[in-house]
């Protein structure tokens, strides 16, 4: 309650309308599942960018109008704070997921631990880590050699550093009311973004064609996939906000003072950064 | 007396009045025939009635204010809001008494799970839904199902009336032959989903789960029959995969086994025998009943919705090749209708395909041959 | 305190009218309105999944439906009513109740309450459309255990996950609502430890949601994988582990269980002081046990898992820690009792529904303790003692509270007394047929009937009978129910600002009905201090 003035959003039609597209969306990819046809969720897709485009959109015109207060903004960073602990959650269970297969299941199916009377039923698996064998390999693409920390990993762990650190930069520059300085290194931290997504396709379709590292290549392709495809999301995600954080730059929304959507994103970003830093350790090297 | 007056009977008196042999009514967890069901039994009792202590203890004292301190008699409100010593007091003594209950638990707990070497072990192999054993060491195998008295009477619109059978869902074709004082050890696995295998009066219940092995050590101490069933959720035919243990003394067990296994020997040289329908058909029925009725069910009108009829069936009736390919390497689409090709011999394959295409209301004909049978392989 | 004003903002002040009202709302007492409405009606969708499944049970023998199809029965059931029905209430009741008891105008993020509301229609038809789908419902149980649920799941199944994934979106949107409100909307003056129980259980409620949710969703993310996408989670041919779904389930799923739990406590610790005319006893040991029942929550899960085979070591682990949950919850139970002690006591709807959910949550709980007990629940473990425990705790706790939380503050929502005949009717009829109904269950469960199938044996016959007439009569006594809130709806004896003399709060300071806007002007100090813990003086 800094000036004891609340602030309470008008009715307005765009949540219920972002509803409506997410359950499209979803319920599209239900139907494509089962050989339904694309439309559905392509139209969920629209419906849902549109509506939250909409609703951003509203935030972002209230705030220009001055009509948030230092109240409405702790809100905010509250709220930014838990989604992102939320994030954390989930990707806590990716990695949970991935330290249960490697310590447990995968050595007991290999014959050691306390249930090591799985061997009986695969006497030829060998506990070994990334799986180049699977207790059944006939049923799957068996890989020929597993992701290595050196190259395109280790490139990529230095470009998100990079764009973390730029990120930071730019925050400075809006401090300084450096505008040109803000916006040269948000595109800077853009660019490292998209970087690093290309670098990351790219090094999925090496593993696909030479390494026939597959989805479908048991748990080791499983856990590699998922963990890092999760994380890749977000990082598209992320350099999608960024993006918007600097057309509004360039606006001119941000003040020294007063500039959640920045530090939002700019919270969010890092989020991603320290992931990744978790996946190159669990993921590529150990 | 049929279903409807069992249950009506049964609200008063214990449900034995029925025809049909069934287990005792029972209010209380089975005190069992091995050590470690009785243990378990004594710790099942301890905790129950330390709750219950604790229970009336809790309500005694709400009961009393909500008789004393009525406002209708006059009550009027105290004003005391805390009292430290008093919240120490039920902080400590509820502790006092988890610890009091956990260490019989642990001790239990330590005592059922020791593996000692055992005289005799059985793997046990889950699948939808019958329950199969193999006697390692013996070349022994059988698969245990529900009997077909119970899976006429449990079909959906039945005419007859689940009072009537004995054993109602508790009943097997072939039981589990155990020895009883001999330790034995199960290794319980599955082939598709996870299945658990549960008797009362063993005292414990143990997932079987696909691709990993559990192991459970038993010592009866009595001879006798004793029943249970499937105690994960399955499928379908959940509620229908009954067990049904035999422990017999040592010697009837060796003598058991003898015969068995010459049974086995005689059924390897009735192979020897000139193929013919008559054969084909009689061996045919046998492999069906014990694996495919499970659910196509007996009469091969399988059961609407869940699983289609081979009476009248499409592939059934139609090209031998078809039908062999669908049932050596199973359905491409439904995982349920698994390949058979590694569970059953050509001779098996060969009847029971003989039997399906000339069963029920199917006349093809043909007389299916080991040899057609290898060659689809 | 300076003097605060809403901004007037188009549309805001003059609400928008008609349909669109309901679908476009930022007030935080229509959005309530929403979540119980749509809550009451998913109970009787659920509800009347669960007379269907009783019909069946009622006797020996298949006489109305397929196995697959009961299957699919229960597992809706578990779905429905959970995610559904009592989430949904709580969720309700705190949008309804936490701006008011804290003196906040609204919650901190009404755009993303009304998102959060939405969402769950929509989740409600994705999951309930699996029964209009080819091999039917969902039928792998609520906790859908691959690969029941992955290689041998129908198509419906990847609508439920779906489901999930926008119930989990709602959820952690909706927690972090309550979160942020109370953090940061609090009335001038109002400590967080001098904040009311209700809001107190909710804002750790609310953190355990954020905490478990996420994690049912990457699970269920995994089941849909497996199924689609060729990867072996949890397959033991790919190097997988069906156990390390039941890991990743439970680690939400034990959390689920106090979640819906805790706001309940937090009801029954604002009713029992109104209706016997004295201060909660032992306030702040009441916050810390809820705090600490909310963190050992997160390291007890494995006691869902005591009959799959783990670790001797894993075993005992989880069942120390899940025995030890036993001490905080009963600080609660014992605090309510000292509360009663000497106080000077009436019997309104709400209190008799307060005093049932002590005596019959008690049962429920003492009924896991015996589950937490290892070498024991490998008797007990998925047989109907297991049911008879989840009804214990979840129907005559859980919907208790929600039932007494709905008759004490529904004077206040719509200005009017409810008829308390009726209501005492509505108790009486409902606490002595739920007893019926489930306790049987735990003798059907001893005698060793398992759950989660659609004919039985026939030594248990009895029980089923009995279970399945007082299960249809507990479903038609909450008609009554349903009548009594349209009456109350529809008009009645006026309640005035404060129906229960008793009562104190900062919501009680307020007209009833409430006005569009609460709060726009934050409460006074004095009067923050005065409808304190500290008031019954
Ligand atoms: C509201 C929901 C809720 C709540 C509050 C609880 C509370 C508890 N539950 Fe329950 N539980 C469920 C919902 C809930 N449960 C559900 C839905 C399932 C089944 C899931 C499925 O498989 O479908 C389940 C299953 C379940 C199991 C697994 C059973 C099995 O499948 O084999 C276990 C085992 O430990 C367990 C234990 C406990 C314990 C120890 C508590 C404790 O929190 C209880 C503590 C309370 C008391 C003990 C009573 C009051 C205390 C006193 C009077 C003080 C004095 C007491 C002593 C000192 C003993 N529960
Ligand atoms: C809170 C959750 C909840 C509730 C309320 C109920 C209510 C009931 N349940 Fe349910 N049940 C579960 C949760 C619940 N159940 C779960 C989780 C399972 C396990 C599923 C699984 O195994 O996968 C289960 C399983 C289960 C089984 C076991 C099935 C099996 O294993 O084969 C049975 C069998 O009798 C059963 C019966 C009933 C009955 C007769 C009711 C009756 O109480 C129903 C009558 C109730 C109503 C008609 C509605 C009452 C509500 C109101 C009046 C609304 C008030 C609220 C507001 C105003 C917002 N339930
Ligand atoms: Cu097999 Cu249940
Ligand atoms: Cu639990």
């Amino acid at each position: 309650m800094a000036n004891g003035r609340y602030f309470v959003a008008p009715p307005s039609p765009w949540p219920v309308v972002t509803a409506l597209g997410l359950a499209l969306l979803l319920a599209g990819f239900g139907l494509l599942l089962h050989g339904g046809s694309l439309v559905p969720s392509i139209l969920g897709a629209i419906v849902l960018l549109l509506a939250v485009q909409r609703w951003f959109a509203a935030v972002i015109r209230e705030n220009q109008a001055g009509l948030y207060d230092a109240q409405v903004n702790r809100s905010f960073r509250l709220g930014m704070a838990w989604f992102i602990f939320s994030e954390v959650m989930l990707f806590g269970a990716l990695f949970g997921a991935l330290f249960y297969v490697r310590e447990l299941a995968v050595p007991w199916l290999g014959g050691e631990g306390a249930k090591g009377a799985a061997h009986l039923l695969w006497p030829h698996f060998v506990n070994h880590w990334p799986l180049l064998e699977m207790p059944r390999s006939s049923d799957f693409d068996v890989p020929n050699a597993a992701m290595g920390p050196v190259g395109i990993p280790a490139i990529n762990t230095a470009v998100l550093l990079s764009s973390a650190l730029t990120v930071t930069l730019a925050h400075w520059g809006l401090k300084r009311k450096a505008r040109r300085a803000l916006a040269g290194w948000l595109l800077v931290t853009i660019l490292l973004g998209v970087t690093f997504v290309v670098l990351q396709l790219h090094e999925y379709a090496h593993a696909y064609r030479e390494l026939g590292l597959t989805l479908h290549s048991g748990i080791y392709g499983s856990t590699f996939y998922l963990l890092t495809g999760f994380h890749g999301l977000h990082v598209s995600l992320g350099v999608i906000m960024l993006s918007v954080i600097l057309g509004r730059a360039l606006k001119g929304h941000f003040t020294p003072t007063e500039h959640f959507g920045f530090e939002a994103v700019s919270w969010y970003w890092h989020f991603v950064d320290v992931i990744w830093l978790g996946l190159y350790l669990f993921v590529y090297w150990w | 007396m049929d279903g409807k007056g069992v249950t009506l009977v049964g609200l008063w008196v214990p449900v034995v009045a029925s025809a049909a042999q069934e287990e005792p009514f029972g209010l209380n967890m089975h005190y069992g025939v091995t050590a470690a069901a009785h243990q378990v039994y004594q710790l099942h009792m301890l905790v129950f009635w330390v709750c219950a202590v604790i229970g009336a203890g809790v309500f005694a004292v709400m009961s009393w204010s909500l008789l004393r301190h009525r406002r209708s008699r006059g009550a009027q409100a105290a004003r005391f809001a805390g009292n430290t010593r008093l919240e120490i007091v039920w902080t400590v003594i509820p502790a006092l008494i988890l610890i009091a209950i956990a260490v019989p638990a642990t001790s239990v707990l330590l005592a059922i799970n020791a593996l000692p070497t055992p005289d005799l072990t059985v793997d046990v192999h889950g699948s939808q839904w019958r329950w199969h054993y193999s006697y390692t060491g013996h070349e022994l195998a059988f698969f245990s199902n529900l009997d077909s008295a119970s899976r006429e009477a449990s079909r959906l619109g039945a005419t007859r009336f689940p009072s009537d059978v004995s054993y109602y869902l508790r009943d097997v074709d072939n039981p589990l032959v155990l020895p009883v004082g001999k330790h034995v050890r199960l290794r319980l696995t599955s082939d598709d989903v996870i299945h658990s295998w549960w008797v009362p009066a063993l005292g414990f219940k143990r997932d079987a789960l696909p691709g990993y092995v559990n192991e459970a050590d038993i010592v009866i101490e009595r001879p006798g029959l004793y029943r249970g069933q499937c105690a994960e959720l399955c499928g379908a035919g959940h509620g229908f995969m009954p067990i049904v243990v035999q422990a017999v003394s040592a010697e009837e067990f060796q003598s058991w086994l003898a015969q068995r296994k010459q049974a086995q020997a005689a059924e390897r040289s009735a192979a020897a025998a000139p193929w013919s329908m008559a054969v084909a058909m009689a061996e045919g029925k046998k492999v069906f009943d014990s694996i495919c009725a499970a659910c196509h069910q007996a009469d091969g009108k399988g059961i609407p919705g869940a699983f289609p009829p081979l009476d009248g069936s499409a592939v059934v009736n139609g090209p031998l090749q078809a039908h062999l390919r669908f049932v050596i390497h199973g359905s491409p689409r439904n995982p349920v209708m698994r390949p058979f090709g590694k569970e059953l011999d050509d001779r098996q394959l060969a009847a029971l395909l003989t039997y399906e295409r000339n069963g029920w209301s199917n006349h093809t004909g043909d007389l299916v041959t080991p040899q057609q049978v290898e060659a689809a392989r | 305190m300076s003097e605060a004003t809403i901004i007037p903002i188009k549309g805001r002040n003059k609400a928008v009218r008609g349909w669109r009202r309901w679908l476009f709302t930022t007030d935080h007492k229509e959005i309530g309105t929403l979540y119980l409405l749509f809550s009451l009606s998913m109970f009787f969708a659920g509800g009347i999944l669960a007379m269907l499944i009783r019909a069946e049970l009622f006797q020996p023998g298949l006489q109305l439906m397929q196995p697959l199809f009961y299957n699919s029965l229960v597992t809706m059931h578990g779905l429905t009513m959970i995610f559904l029905a009592i989430m949904p209430a709580l969720v309700g009741l705190a949008n309804w109740q936490i701006p008011l008891m804290i003196g906040a105008p609204d919650m901190a993020l009404p755009r993303v309450n009304n998102w959060s509301f939405w969402l769950l229609p929509f989740a409600a038809l994705l999951l309930w459309s699996g029964f209009l789908m080819p091999q039917g419902a969902p039928n792998a149980g609520w906790t859908f255990y691959a690969p029941l649920s992955t290689t041998y799941g129908p198509p419906s199944i990847d609508f439920m996950i779906f489901a999930i994934h926008i119930m989990g979106i709602s959820s952690v949107m909706g927690a972090i609502n309550i979160i942020v409100t109370i953090l940061n909307l609090r009335a001038p003056g109002m400590k967080l430890i001098d904040m009311p129980l209700f809001v107190w259980t909710w804002l750790i409620t609310a953190f355990l949601l954020v905490l478990a949710m996420p994690v049912l969703a990457g699970v269920a993310t995994m089941a849909l994988f497996d199924r689609h996408f060729g990867t072996s989670f949890f397959a033991a041919a790919g190097g997988g582990d069906p156990l390390l779904f039941q890991h990743i389930f439970w680690f939400f799923g034990h959390p689920e269980v106090y979640i819906m739990i805790l706001p309940a406590f937090g009801v029954i610790s604002e009713i029992i002081p109104t209706f016997s005319r004295k201060p909660l006893f032992g306030r702040t040991s009441m916050i810390y046990a809820v705090s600490a029942i909310a963190f050992m929550s997160v390291i007890v899960w494995a006691h869902h898992m005591f009959a799959v085979g783990l670790p001797v070591t894993a075993q005992l682990f989880f069942m120390y820690t899940t025995m030890l949950i036993a001490v905080p919850t009963g600080i609660k139970v014992f605090n309510w009792t000292a509360t009663l002690w000497r106080g000077s006591l009436t019997f309104e709807a709400p209190m008799l529904w307060a005093l049932s959910f002590i005596f019959l949550f008690t049962v429920g709980g003492l009924s896991g303790l015996m589950l937490a007990d290892v070498p024991a629940d490998y008797q007990y473990h998925d047989t109907y003692f297991v049911v008879a425990h989840i009804h214990y705790v979840l129907v005559t706790g859980s919907l208790f509270g929600i039932i007494a939380a709905v008759y004490y503050w529904l004077p206040k929502w719509t200005g009017h007394r409810y008829n308390e005949r009726l209501a005492q009717w509505h108790f009486w009829l409902s606490a002595i047929s739920v007893n019926l109904t489930f306790f049987p269950m735990h003798f059907a469960g001893l005698a060793g009937m398992p759950r989660r199938i659609p004919d039985y044996a026939l030594q248990f016959a009895d029980f089923n009978a009995i279970s399945s007439i007082g299960g249809i009569a507990f479903g038609l006594s909450q008609l009554l129910f349903l009548w009594l809130i349209i009456q109350t709806l529809r008009g009645g004896e006026p309640a005035g600002a404060r129906p229960w003399e008793g009562a104190h709060g900062l919501e009680w300071t307020l007209p009833s009905p409430l006005p569009h806007h609460t709060f726009t002007t934050p409460p006074s100090a004095e009067t923050v201090h005065a409808e304190g813990p500290h008031a019954h003086g």
